[in-house]
């Protein structure tokens, strides 16, 4: 899978994660975050993936994946299985994005997103040129997109509170570099570490 | 498909015979047996590179390769298991091996019942899954091999992989379940019923000792294979196979074959029943249906799957409505659930149930890629 981040989107996720751990990635593209984190951290790690190119992928890649598809989303999975599930910069791509963030934190204790900030300078400025923004982080055409849905982490976080879901880290970046200053404004990822308030 | 992929050319049936008593699942025993069974490949020196290819309904011990003289007569899974193929046999020691009941040459129905000097015919026992793999499990002695490092069956032999992964956890290190299911829905219980009521009410059947009639149950073995035909096939394959097209051209307006659908079931049907036991059939549908490892658990599939330390993959075709997608899901859900290591394919593909037996490119690249992660 194209990963505009690479390993660096990796380390931030890894870092959240401790080692032993039940991880479940969602869009595991060909697996390379589940083989990184079985590596470094020996996560026991399933991916979900519905492309029968990168299911096959990782399975040449010796990680564990199961074909399914997202929109139908993760009613297989009991409870509470998994310490960590995982969606690295795929979030944008399901249309169910209420339904699947209650799911993750249905069906693990905490939840870790990456996602394309449309907020960024550089997308507001495009929009303000009247063009749809095409970048680093937003590398399509706005006719062959895989994304379906375009949000800023101003929204993101609205949908969390209107939903009861809890914030508990919360990163940007810019390229590799961390984001401290405004982030909406500056920040091209998003990575959130998300959770639900103790009952 | 490059050069490197061949035939494992002509291969040799042989006959393990055991002298000590089998004790089976439905009570019954068994003082003695013999297997029959065929390898491809060779055993390396730490006896780690061994793969076990169980059968479904109608298979046997010849899984590749084509018997001495005899070039038409190609095993059922020559696709899949060859020099270069997915299950490489330059890499794996390949055993195929005819189940108990069966009739290729392993201890069944056809067999001399050592007690009354006939066929055991309808007296053979009804052996199941469990005890299937119980004897391949003394093949597998026999053979030397501890540990094999994959059991792989489609169907039928889906379960028979599944039930080594539970009955000898440390004999096996990988399951393959290719279009199977952790047990059988009413429908699939009813479909066999329906081919076991076509042999058992055939006259010829003769309370399943027609050995001695000097006839076979013929038209209900027929019967049996035709229904099961149309389970195997998917509506749209069929669809697009025969579709509504005339044998002859014209409606002929009688009981005869009109359309080519007819003809087809005929000559499977009659093929089926010059070669195949009507004993064996009914024997081996009651395996299908008896198959639940989630019985003894209160239905709790993750909870039977608890014993298993293999690693799975797990094989489901999109038109497959005899066992469907969603049955897989569940044995991957258990496994999941088990913190087992488990991968799951659902192929798309157009040919039903039988899409196990075809070479679809993405699904044998699937089986490529997992038996060359298989450390030997």
């Amino acid at each position: 899978m194209t990963n505009v981040l690479g390993r660096f989107d990796f380390d931030v996720i890894a870092k959240w994660i401790r080692p032993g751990e039940k991880v479940l990635d969602l869009g595991c593209g060909d697996g390379s975050l589940l083989r990184y984190l079985k590596d470094e951290k020996g996560v026991l790690g399933y991916g979900a993936e519905n492309d029968p190119e990168k299911v096959l992928a990782c399975v040449k890649n010796g990680v564990n994946v199961i074909q399914i598809d997202l929109e139908a989303g993760l009613s297989g999975f009991e409870d509470g299985f998994f310490d960590h599930v995982v969606m690295s910069l795929s979030l944008q791509t399901v249309r169910h994005t209420e339904r699947l963030l209650d799911e993750m934190l249905r069906v693990g204790r905490e939840a870790v997103v990456s996602f394309p900030n449309f907020g960024h300078r550089s997308h507001r400025e495009a929009i303000a040129r009247g063009r749809m923004p095409v970048s680093k982080s937003l590398p399509y055409q706005w006719y062959n997109s895989p994304n379906v849905r375009f949000f800023t982490m101003a929204d993101f976080e609205a949908l969390c509170a209107e939903r009861g879901i809890v914030l508990r880290e919360r990163l940007g970046f810019d390229g590799e570099a961390t984001v401290t200053e405004d982030l909406n404004l500056n920040a091209s990822i998003a990575v959130y570490r998300l959770g639900r308030a103790p009952q | 498909m490059d050069d490197t992929t061949d035939s494992v050319g002509a291969a040799q049936p042989r006959c393990a015979q055991f002298d000590s008593p089998l004790i089976l699942a439905g009570g019954g025993m068994l003082p003695a047996f013999d297997l029959v069974y065929e390898t491809y490949g060779e055993l390396n020196a730490a006896r780690s590179n061994a793969v076990l290819v169980c059968h479904a309904l109608s298979g046997n011990h010849h899984v590749a390769g084509c018997h001495a003289g005899n070039p038409k007569d190609i095993g059922w899974w020559d696709n899949l298991v060859g020099p270069g193929k997915p299950l490489d046999t330059r890499k794996f020691f390949v055993v195929g091996v005819n189940n108990l009941g069966g009739c290729y040459g392993s201890t069944g129905p056809m067999t001399v019942n050592p007690a009354t000097g006939k066929p055991w015919g309808a007296d053979f026992p009804v052996v199941v899954v469990e005890d299937w793999v119980a004897a391949q499990a003394r093949l597998a002695d026999r053979l030397g091999i501890e540990s094999w490092a994959a059991v792989i069956g489609g169907s039928l032999g889906g379960m028979q992989a599944m039930q080594w992964a539970l009955e000898y956890p440390e004999r096996i290190r990988h399951a393959l379940v290719i279009a199977s299911a952790p047990k059988l829905t009413a429908q699939n219980i009813a479909f066999n019923e329906v081919a076991r009521q076509a042999i058992l009410t055939d006259p010829d059947f003769h309370g399943g000792h027609y050995y001695g009639h000097g006839v076979v149950p013929a038209r209900g073995l027929r019967l049996a294979r035709m229904i099961g035909h149309i389970t195997y096939l998917s509506d749209d394959q069929m669809a697009e196979k025969f579709g509504r097209r005339l044998r002859q051209g014209d409606l002929r307006f009688s009981y005869d074959v009109d359309f080519e659908i007819e003809s087809y079931l005929r000559y499977q049907g009659d093929k089926f029943a010059g070669y195949f036991d009507a004993n064996t059939y009914l024997i081996t549908t009651k395996a299908l249906d008896y198959f639940d490892p989630a019985r003894d658990y209160g239905g709790n599939l993750t909870a039977a799957l608890a014993r298993a330390r293999a690693r799975f993959l797990v094989v489901s075709f999109s038109t497959d409505w005899r066992f469907a997608p969603e049955r897989s899901r569940e044995i991957v859900y258990g496994l999941v659930h088990n913190g087992l290591g488990v991968s799951y394919a659902e192929i798309e593909c157009s040919a039903g149930h039988d899409s196990f037996l075809l070479d679809d490119p993405r699904y044998h690249a699937v089986m490529r890629a997992y038996f060359e992660g298989i450390r030997t």
